[in-house]
């Protein structure tokens, strides 16, 4: 190619783990790496030690884990497990994962620490790397869980893991359908933090409970940690007070439903969404896919179409399905219909990496 | 009750060979007087399994499926089903997904 690369990036998919490198000019090769015909549900690269993690949902065989360190082998590692589920529970929700849904490393100051969110709804803190993981039951044992509901599945999971990179103990959790949730202790207590979501789906007296809101995604900006973004079943919130408040952004051209977003990592006020066109029509308007960006906190938004397909297009973005690189600039994209597109340029313009891959879970950089 | 304390009744248990993709499948003669008792043998020599077949609560994993002597296994969370000296107990995948 006569370039360097320029980005690594990752893609979990129903059927194996993809790796996409760009260089620097531009040309990129994408390549199935691990896991070939297994469903890959979620990834994480370890920023700190460049170890990167895939969660497997196989079919027959359960949910598992695996872990590769930084130039090293794939190994299995141990998978969050729920503890028995005492004989006189009146949890309706059987105490077992069903998949591992969201993954995020711990603060710099806490080497080994990661987080697991699952469905149907448990969060899991691993201290070592995934050797092992313990159920945070302070969470698991909130009077508001049972509240919650499934949606898109039906059980209720934790997607998005927010950690504050001030305080490594400051963790907050999106979960669908549960309302955010916060800690400042470590886990050791949480409280609701879903003030100003609004749930058009429930009844009119309900709309606003706090322990029942649909956010489909939650990011915070590394850079600018008080700035997060919520793309939420009814609609974009904003956050800019650490996610304790939130403002609906009512801007949004195209349609204000969708399930993923972005936030740059040093500017709070730029982020990135893929809209559907609605709840009950989960395609792109007018079959043309489009990423919206606000550049200024909510105000204003472009609509970027430059090499995406614009015809005969019905791919849905999921949550997990948009990334963003730490440059700022490097974007990742992927669909449940097996679209890839990869945009150098903040989304100015896009390149197809594939219109024919597998259903895509999770995609994530991995940039040395 | 320990597996090993039923002098006489050997099953035989067969895993799945879709398994050999993720660990070594073995084939373990187990003493036991029922199927619990011996997937609880097999597991105690073949720790990663157990994940594999049953999920944390012990039950039988939902496209998982279980013979015993050519009858399958309905129940699937309790999993007394009794077995007969030298039982052929088979453990395989369910048909499913796309």
């Amino acid at each position: 190619m006569g370039a360097g690369m320029a980005q690594r990036a990752y893609l979990g998919t129903r059927k194996g783990l993809f790796q996409v490198d760009v260089a620097d000019d531009g040309a990129w090769q994408l390549a199935l790496v691990q896991f070939a015909g297994d469903p890959v549900s979620m990834l994480l690269h370890d920023s700190r030690d460049g170890t990167l993690y895939a969660a497997l949902n196989l079919g027959h065989f359960g949910a598992k884990l695996h872990r590769r360190d930084a130039g090293g082998q794939w190994q299995e590692i141990a998978v969050p497990a729920y503890p028995a589920k005492p004989a006189d529970s009146g949890d309706t929700i059987d105490w077992t994962v069903r998949q591992v849904w969201s993954l995020a490393a711990g603060g710099a100051d806490q080497p080994g620490v990661l987080w697991a969110g699952t469905l149907p709804g448990g969060l899991f803190r691993s201290g070592d790397r995934g050797d092992s993981w313990q159920l945070v039951e302070s969470l698991w044992n909130v009077p508001q869980r049972a509240q919650w509901f499934g949606g898109g599945y039906d059980v209720p999971g934790i997607h998005s893991i927010c950690v504050d990179p001030r305080d490594s103990n400051t963790v907050l959790v999106g979960v669908s359908c549960g309302g955010v949730w916060q800690t400042q202790d470590g886990g050791a207590s949480w409280a609701l933090s879903a003030t100003g979501m609004r749930a058009d789906y429930m009844p009119p007296e309900l709309d606003e409970n706090e322990a029942v809101q649909d956010p489909h995604r939650i990011v915070r900006s590394a850079g600018t940690p008080d700035a997060l973004w919520c793309q939420h079943h009814n609609g974009i919130w904003r956050s800019q007070d650490a996610g304790w408040h939130w403002q609906e952004v009512t801007t949004a051209p195209l349609s204000h439903f969708g399930f993923a977003v972005a936030v740059h990592p040093r500017d709070g006020d730029t982020a990135w969404f893929v809209p559907a066109q609605a709840d009950a029509l989960r395609i792109p308007r007018d079959g043309a896919l489009a990423v919206t960006r606000t550049r200024d906190g909510g105000k204003t938004f472009e609509v970027l179409r430059a090499g995406l397909p614009q015809q005969h297009c019905y791919d849905l973005v999921y949550r997990h399905g948009l990334a963003l690189a730490d440059d700022g600039r490097s974007l990742l994209m992927a669909s449940t219909t097996g679209g890839a597109w990869y945009s150098g340029d903040g989304g100015e313009h896009w390149q197809t990496l594939s219109a024919h891959l597998p259903p895509v879970y999770a995609v994530c950089f991995a940039t040395p | 009750m320990q597996a090993d304390d039923v002098e006489g009744i050997m099953a035989h248990l067969h895993f799945t060979r879709q398994l050999a993709r993720f660990l070594d499948v073995p084939m373990v003669d187990v003493a036991a007087p029922c199927l619990r008792a011996a997937l609880d043998a097999a597991f105690a020599r073949h720790l990663r399994l157990r994940g594999y077949v049953l999920d944390e609560q012990g039950a039988l994993r939902a496209n998982v499926v279980i013979f015993i002597d050519g009858a399958r296994c309905r129940e699937r969370r309790v999993l007394d089903d009794a077995l007969r000296p030298d039982s052929q107990v088979y453990v395989l995948q369910a048909l499913s997904g796309g």
